[in-house]
């Protein structure tokens, strides 16, 4: 297939993660906007990142003004399991792919477009990676747009309650998996009160930021996890095709 | 230039890097369970830690605003509700309970 018709195709089947990702970023913009980002800054943020987990947990540690050396610890830790998915990604490429090209195709990996990058039959062509990106990023930063716009001009009463829009679809990610699979029930929760506990107890609470708190929550427990149940070399890629599964619903 | 734009910076170098390297420098699978394993649990516990406490402490809400907010969401979830239909019964929920406190 020629490259044209390639990102033609890109596009068509990044329509429903182009959905998903206008509310996802909607409610990011929101929660920007109440936390003191103005709307062009979350914009800037959305187009240089694209990560939702990432940019939300970022909101409080750049109003606490927290070092940049934290703020890249941050950033390093809940985006880490993008480094799996590159490599896997990295696999599907034809060896003859050239380095621009991968540095291009390396600005949209998230979860949702790896999955359909992945589970593509066949190499995946540059063409239709920028055909998912497109149209991806494009809701992506709409949605942004929008939701901080929002945030400026709801009433606070409105805005309050919108706020919760991005922790249930964080939990609406977690849950489903963990019904499935014990071990992430157990890790889901686990992590539940670790946070809660470094988030009340005396000491801690003053003297952890909520970015430190995710940081080590999240390699305590991952770690823990990694060493009781250990996973095996294809369960990554069924939470994978569960993602494709989710954006084709 | 306000210092925000610098943390935007820093976390996008951040998450590029992460991105771009193993496409860029390994051709090969990573192996090590260990690895694979860690890497597999991290958003599960990223998730999780972001989002409790942090629920029932927003602003403007009232602590039994965050708790319907919570248990709307997690029993749709569990319901396997898709993630916009668990999103928007979490913000309504929290909301009619917000607006009985206000006008009570």
């Amino acid at each position: 297939m020629d490259n044209t018709s390639e990102y033609r195709r890109g596009l068509k089947h990044g329509i429903p993660i182009c959905t998903g990702y206008i509310a996802v970023s909607f409610a990011f913009g929101i929660a920007a906007s109440n936390k003191g980002l103005t709307t062009l800054q979350a914009v800037i943020m959305s187009i240089t990142n694209v990560t939702s987990a990432g940019q939300y947990a970022s909101l409080d540690s750049i109003r606490d003004g927290v070092s940049l050396v934290e703020m890249a610890i941050l950033q390093l830790i809940i985006n880490l399991r993008y480094m799996l998915m590159s490599t896997a990604l990295t696999q599907k490429l034809s060896p003859k792919t050239g380095i621009l090209h991968r540095m291009a195709i390396a600005y949209g990996v998230t979860d949702e477009i790896f999955a359909l990058s992945v589970l593509g039959k066949g190499e995946l062509k540059p063409a239709y990676s920028y055909g998912l990106i497109t149209i991806s990023v494009s809701g992506w930063i709409l949605g942004t747009f929008l939701g901080a716009f929002a945030g400026q001009i709801l009433p606070p009463l409105l805005i309050a309650c919108l706020g919760l829009a991005i922790y249930g679809m964080f939990i609406a990610i977690i849950i489903p998996p963990a019904r499935d699979n014990k071990a992430v029930m157990c890790v889901v929760i686990c992590a539940m009160v670790f946070s809660s506990i470094m988030t009340f107890a005396p000491v801690l609470k003053s003297s952890v930021s909520s970015g430190m708190r995710i940081i080590i929550v999240t390699v305590i427990i991952s770690i823990a996890a990694a060493i009781i149940a250990p996973v095996k070399a294809d369960e990554s890629v069924d939470a994978a095709e569960d993602k494709e599964k989710e954006a084709r619903a | 230039m306000s210092k925000v734009y610098v943390y935007i910076l820093v976390m996008a170098l951040v998450t590029y890097l992460i991105r771009v390297c193993p496409l860029v420098l390994i051709r090969k699978e990573i192996k090590s369970p260990f690895i694979r394993s860690f890497l597999f649990y991290v958003p599960y516990a990223t998730l999780a830690a972001m989002t409790f406490p942090a629920i029932l402490m927003s602003d403007g809400l009232s602590l039994a605003a965050g708790i319907t907010g919570l248990a709307a969401a997690l029993v749709l979830s569990y319901l396997r509700k898709n993630l916009l239909t668990v999103a928007a019964c979490a913000c309504g929920a929290a909301l009619v309970i917000q607006v009985l406190i206000n006008v009570l």
